[in-house]
């Protein structure tokens, strides 16, 4: 006979505490922010949803969300597929895997606030060496920040710079995962290497191609204190994100309605592409 | 097709070999007839997957030449051999479905689409697959996919060699049998030169016509799955082949002949001129009989394998095994052993040294 008991909530316990303060309970204070209104003095009001629909109208929301997206795909489109040639050009195995792994990695552990200090003062113009190189050896007019489009040129390579890493690696990952027997047999099929990379690499990274996705995704989306650090916003508002745009109402307006309602609204929005995207990958999978 | 000649074969996988010990194979010379059917027989790390990457061009070897009919093909680069392999596992290519599988190396060489349809069909259809042609190849069971890399073999029909390598190793035992016997039937039909590397005797000795024995980078014996099992060219062979293997047992020499533990031992024939060194007597259990008299022994072991018993006896230190149809004596009982003389042979050093036509 089955004994049943509840004495396996026990078990999981500890995760729910844990999750409660570190995700539930400040979603929760979010959400409460964005049905009030307040002036201060601990005094709220209640506002339904004016703010979402607020939010939702507001031409800055939208101009903030087009640049976001505008980021992330660029670095998507310029990270991933860099990303796989890089771990295609890289040795399988010898003495220079391990030299090519730590060199690829240390990007990523420079912490964010110093990329983006490092960059500004490396693309400040006469000062920095990128600066100085484009205006006074190449001769083009660079100056992030005076002109929005060298401001985008710079955040993106920035991005580039700091997170192309992670998709190599993962690539990598996928790429000394297959056996060699694909390859030779390949190569007894006459198989040519653009054959060989669409249907023996690509198919084998699939997998981790898609973690690399989602996490560059979830990432630039989210992205905040590098481009911050460099641009602060600017110039102008042609480099405010959503979550630069999303600080500025917060903290600098103080108008914590809105910005809670922005909140929201700004998690849905990540929650369901990347929610899509993954649905869409795994589908034949089962 | 081709006849395949290997000479004076040497491989090291390091760049500067020293000494026989740094050589994967160290010096062969096979000559494979057209349309054969072989089975390249060792235990692991014996050479032969060494060797068949050496066939196939994957390795280039570091001395000697490969054949394919007059052909040098030593220097040829895979694609341009025109062979087959097929893996230990299953490779396919994940994306596509089970026709654009068989057609890939068709479709490579650029044949055209017509004729490829119809090989594609063909094959099918003898590999027993044609309900599986549209489905995706990712999603088939181990048996189908190897069924599918082998049918990518056998597609084409200007291939040289298609080669083996332990295909069976992943397939569920009670498929490996009717596998076996599809790929001995396809051989038949399509007549190539087949060389099937293994290191499971049974499915060498079904498969094969001619079996080539290797070990530590030598062949040890190239036969007829008949001559290997009656007369096996090196002890090697002897206890390697056959379940359990043939007996070997420390011998001395008396006068013209040999004995055992004290006792003449009567051998197949004339004992080769100068046979010196290590002297041992193999004899296949299939061959010890209990008798009424012979080499007196003591049972220390029976076990009930099926359709016959086999009975561990020792001499001394030495242990000999004899298989029986009929009534076992209980463990620890006195017998006395005969060995079929035309079955006993001698070996010195290993290498068969009685009988006719020996080295």
């Amino acid at each position: 006979m089955k004994v049943e008991n509840q004495k396996a909530w026990f078990f999981v316990l500890p995760v729910l505490v844990l999750v409660a303060f570190n995700a539930l309970v400040p979603m929760m204070t979010v959400v409460n922010y964005s049905v009030q209104e307040t002036f201060g003095n601990n005094q709220f009001f209640w506002q339904g949803l004016d703010w979402f629909e607020q939010i939702l109208r507001s031409e800055r929301f939208h101009a903030a969300l087009g640049r976001q997206f505008l980021f992330t795909f660029l670095i998507l489109i310029i990270q991933v597929p860099l990303g796989i040639v890089i771990a295609l050009s890289m040795p399988r195995s010898g003495f220079w895997v391990p030299v090519c792994l730590v060199l690829m990695a240390l990007p990523m552990l420079i912490p964010w606030n110093v990329v983006g200090a490092m960059w500004n003062i490396f693309a400040l113009p006469k000062i920095g060496l990128l600066g100085y190189f484009l205006n006074d050896v190449v001769g083009i007019n660079y100056d992030f920040t005076q002109d929005p489009l060298a401001a985008w040129f710079t955040i993106i390579a920035m991005d580039v710079w700091h997170w192309t890493s992670l998709v190599v690696l993962l690539a990598y990952a996928g790429l000394v995962s297959i056996p060699d027997a694909y390859y030779q047999a390949a190569r007894i099929d006459g198989a040519s290497s653009w054959a060989v990379f669409r249907h023996i690499q690509l198919p084998k990274m699939k997998n981790v191609l898609t973690i690399a996705i989602l996490l560059r995704f979830m990432d630039s989306f989210n992205v905040y204190t590098e481009p911050f650090t460099l641009t602060g916003g600017g110039p102008g508002n042609s480099t405010t994100l959503l979550s630069i745009d999303l600080v500025k109402i917060a903290l600098g307006q103080f108008d914590l309605g809105p910005a809670g309602a922005m909140s929201l609204i700004y998690f849905a929005i990540t929650l369901l592409v990347s929610w899509l995207f993954y649905t869409l990958m795994t589908r034949n999978d089962t | 097709m081709a006849r395949i000649t290997l000479d004076k074969l040497r491989h090291s996988y390091l760049r500067e070999p020293t000494g026989p010990a740094d050589y994967a194979l160290k010096g062969l010379d096979v000559e494979w007839r057209d349309g054969g059917a072989y089975a390249l027989l060792g235990p692991s790390g014996c050479g032969k997957s060494t060797l068949l990457n050496i066939i196939s061009g994957l390795l280039t070897p570091s001395e000697g030449r490969i054949l394919f009919d007059d052909q040098d093909v030593t220097g040829l680069p895979p694609d341009q051999r025109n062979i087959a392999q097929v893996f230990q596992f299953p490779v396919i290519y994940d994306t596509m479905s089970v026709r654009q599988n068989l057609a890939f190396p068709l479709k490579n060489r650029g044949v055209d689409q017509a004729r490829i349809d119809r090989a594609v069909g063909e094959i099918a259809g003898m590999l027993g697959v044609e309900d599986l042609l549209d489905r995706r190849a990712a999603g088939l069971a181990p048996d189908d996919k190897q069924k599918i890399s082998m049918g990518r073999g056998l597609v084409r029909d200007d291939v040289n060699v298609i080669m083996f390598d332990e295909p069976l190793t992943v397939i569920d035992p009670h498929l490996k049998f009717s596998l076996r016997s599809k790929l001995k039937e396809l051989h038949q039909r399509i007549e190539t030169t087949m060389i099937y590397v293994t290191h499971d005797q049974t499915e060498a000795l079904t498969f094969a016509d001619e079996v080539v024995v290797m070990q530590d980078g030598e062949v040890v014996q190239i036969g007829t799955p008949v001559e290997l099992f009656e007369r096996p060219g090196h002890t090697f062979v002897g206890h390697f082949i056959g379940s359990p293997g043939m007996n070997v047992l420390p011998a001395e020499r008396a006068g013209t002949g040999v004995s055992f533990h004290g006792q003449p031992v009567q051998l197949d024939g004339a004992i080769r001129d100068g046979a010196s060194g290590r002297l041992e007597i193999g004899v296949r259990p299939e061959f010890v009989t209990l008798a009424d008299h012979g080499i007196d022994a003591t049972v220390t072991k029976v076990s009930d394998v099926g359709r016959h018993k086999v009975v561990e006896a020792r001499v001394g230190e030495t242990r000999i095994n004899a298989m029986t149809e009929g009534a076992v004596p209980p463990t620890g009982s006195a017998v006395q052993l005969a060995f079929r003389a035309d079955r006993t042979r001698l070996y010195a050093d290993g290498w068969l040294a009685s009988g006719e036509g020996v080295r």
